[in-house]
């Protein structure tokens, strides 16, 4: 049951494009085009959820018991640089297809804020999913990242989908670009809003 | 190349510990300022120093801080905390000694902005100065008790009304405990006593905030 | 360039959120009030100018291929560092930005700067740039800020003008999108104006 609550609360209550605000880079970059964005949305999803896993073992296991917890900035954004490094070195080895596919967008993760929020958001802050306040264990960091990485996807693929229709179409000359693509989130924003009260 | 970006991560880390070390006690005087500050915040006027203990309700443990003026017991300062719409809201509930809430404030909270986040504004928090709660119901009006809540914010309102509603039932403890003790060193120890509702109910949260 | 102008074009012309639109997850984020705005944005220039400051300093001799590893370990440094001073002498502000202080190691305008200016330039003139882009930064977050806090709550920098509540939704997160996209053409027309 909590588990369901993590996910459900994770894609569509705290979204983490829509109200959280992490990892609007690439939601304005990137979302020209639906396929790009499916493409990024995967690499995002995949990152997240390896990068969480990996920072989760390195705080309980490595910065807390040395007492080095203020090392943690910076231990957890090197963690992700070399993470995202190697997958793209594994990745051209295993499967040069999935990396044709994904690599280009793999350099631009290691500063999508939305990989260090999560690490930095499973170690530092409360959730209160069941009752009373508690840090999440491996298993629900596990799972709240991968559902947080699937909002993600879900708000980029939406929103990529509005902007190629909002392409065809005549737009203010002083909207063109940013703003319109702005006001498009504003009110996808606002349809997100619906779910607030959910869980 | 590799131990050029060695020789950076070493210069850097040693530059953290370095400015950690100095930063280390303003940070431990701020926090502590905090908490004085709250504690003064939500009970009368006293002297000496604030004793602080720790009581354990229904299977949780809660710091709480004793003050008395001219050797009298004055009341208890209590941090209590509850689930709100954005996470966790923790409060520190003064208490005084004829069980009356002298006045509350918040430690910490995660509301949305300009909803939920206006219960640390006096307009909603000033409900619960003074209040007696043998004389008025803690819950908001929409479940038949005395308090207002703020404007689309229900779910943070009733949170905070929770959170004074467990301080309320920290300090019978507290005061039941002292009673079996003698007065005097009321402040000693950890007791267990059994208080029955003051876990967070999740069983409504369907309004919006 | 003088030092003058290096400072003043990080306002105007090269204004990091309304016309290099950088740093945008800060922006929208911690812009619910006009006071929040500008301590994320002074919290970002403190990082802007010492990190630019160090890596052009340092620049000569990190071998091209660890530069970015190394530029981001330089950040991250400086980041903690802030995170240390805010937490021992503003507590209450570090509260409320929360998460958003450590995100500052992946601003792309902190890496961006470094990138772009830092590692070509000497030190001072990299301190220029930083404070001009960073002053840029806390300029248009402060302004958002201010625009949805008179909008979605009827006060300015904490002084409240009228009773009850303003437009709730500006305060919250379909507002922020909307007021910028708004300060951004407003930004455009007055700046394409001038330039005619």
């Amino acid at each position: 049951m909590e588990y369901i609550l993590i996910i459900i609360s994770a894609i569509f209550v705290n979204n983490i494009l829509l109200s959280q605000f992490m990892g609007i880079c690439p939601f304005l970059g990137v979302s020209n085009k639906l396929s790009t964005a499916v493409g990024m949305s995967g690499a995002v999803c995949f990152v997240i959820t390896l990068a969480t896993l990996v920072t989760y073992l390195f705080q309980y296991y490595v910065l807390v018991p040395l007492h080095i917890e203020f090392m943690q900035t910076i231990a957890f954004i090197l963690i992700i640089a070399a993470l995202v490094q190697m997958v793209e070195i594994v990745l051209k080895k295993v499967s040069p297809s999935l990396y044709q596919a994904l690599g280009i967008f793999l350099p631009l993760i290691t500063t999508n804020c939305a990989v260090l929020g999560v690490a930095l958001m499973v170690v530092t802050n409360e959730f209160t999913y069941g009752g009373e306040p508690h840090m999440l264990n491996l298993a629900e960091s596990i799972v709240f990242a991968f559902a947080t990485s699937l909002g993600f996807g879900l708000a980029m693929i939406l929103f990529a989908g509005l902007r190629e229709q909002i392409a065809l179409n005549k737009v203010p000359k002083a909207f063109k670009g940013i703003p319109i693509a702005l006001v498009t989130a504003s009110i996808l924003a606002m349809a997100f809003m619906g779910f607030s009260g959910l869980v | 190349m590799t131990l050029c970006l060695f020789a950076v991560c070493l210069v850097s880390s040693a530059l953290l510990a370095a400015v950690y070390a100095v930063t280390k006690e303003p940070i431990e005087i701020a926090e502590q300022a905090k908490t004085n500050n709250a504690i003064a915040q939500v009970v009368p006027e006293f002297d000496g120093e604030p004793v602080a203990d720790t009581v354990e309700v229904a299977g949780k443990k809660y710091p709480f801080y004793a003050v008395s003026k001219e050797g009298k017991p004055v009341g208890y300062a209590i941090t209590s905390s509850s689930v709100g719409y954005g996470g966790p809201i923790t409060l520190m509930v003064g208490i005084t000694s004829d069980r009356i809430i002298y006045n509350t404030t918040v430690l910490s909270q995660a509301e949305t902005p300009g909803l939920g986040a206006k219960c640390v504004e006096p307009e909603f928090a000033d409900q619960f100065k003074s209040f007696d709660p043998m004389q008025k119901k803690l819950s908001v009006k929409k479940d038949g008790g005395d308090i207002d809540a703020i404007t689309a914010s229900t779910i943070t309102s009733r949170a905070y009304a929770k959170a004074v509603e467990t301080a309320i039932a920290v300090y019978d403890a507290i005061s039941q405990a002292a009673s079996q003790e003698l007065p005097a060193d009321a402040s000693t120890g950890v007791t267990t006593v059994t208080v029955d509702d003051c876990g967070a109910d999740q069983s409504d949260n369907q309004d919006n905030e | 360039m003088g030092k003058f102008q290096l400072i003043t074009k990080g306002l105007v012309k090269e204004n990091p959120t309304f016309v290099l639109l950088l740093g945008m997850c800060p922006t929208l984020a911690t812009t619910t009030s006009a006071i929040n705005g500008m301590s994320m944005g002074l919290a970002t220039l403190f990082v802007l100018v010492l990190s630019n400051m160090a890596i052009s300093a340092t620049a000569p001799y990190i071998p091209d291929k660890v530069r970015i590893p190394a530029y981001i370990v330089i950040i991250a440094a400086f980041v903690t560092i802030l995170q240390f001073i805010m937490q021992a002498f503003t507590p209450d502000i570090y509260q409320t930005l929360g998460l958003f202080i450590p995100l500052i190691v992946v601003n792309c305008i902190v890496l961006g700067r470094a990138e772009a200016f830092a590692n070509k330039n000497g030190v001072i003139d990299s301190a220029c740039d930083g404070l001009g882009i960073g002053l840029g930064f806390t300029i248009a977050l402060t302004i958002l800020g201010l625009v949805r806090e008179i909008l979605g709550n009827g006060s300015a920098f904490g002084f409240k003008f009228i009773s009850g509540d303003g437009i709730l939704v500006f305060v919250l997160a379909p507002g922020a999108f909307m007021a910028l996209a708004y300060l951004i053409v407003l930004f455009k027309k007055v700046t394409a104006k001038k330039g005619e």
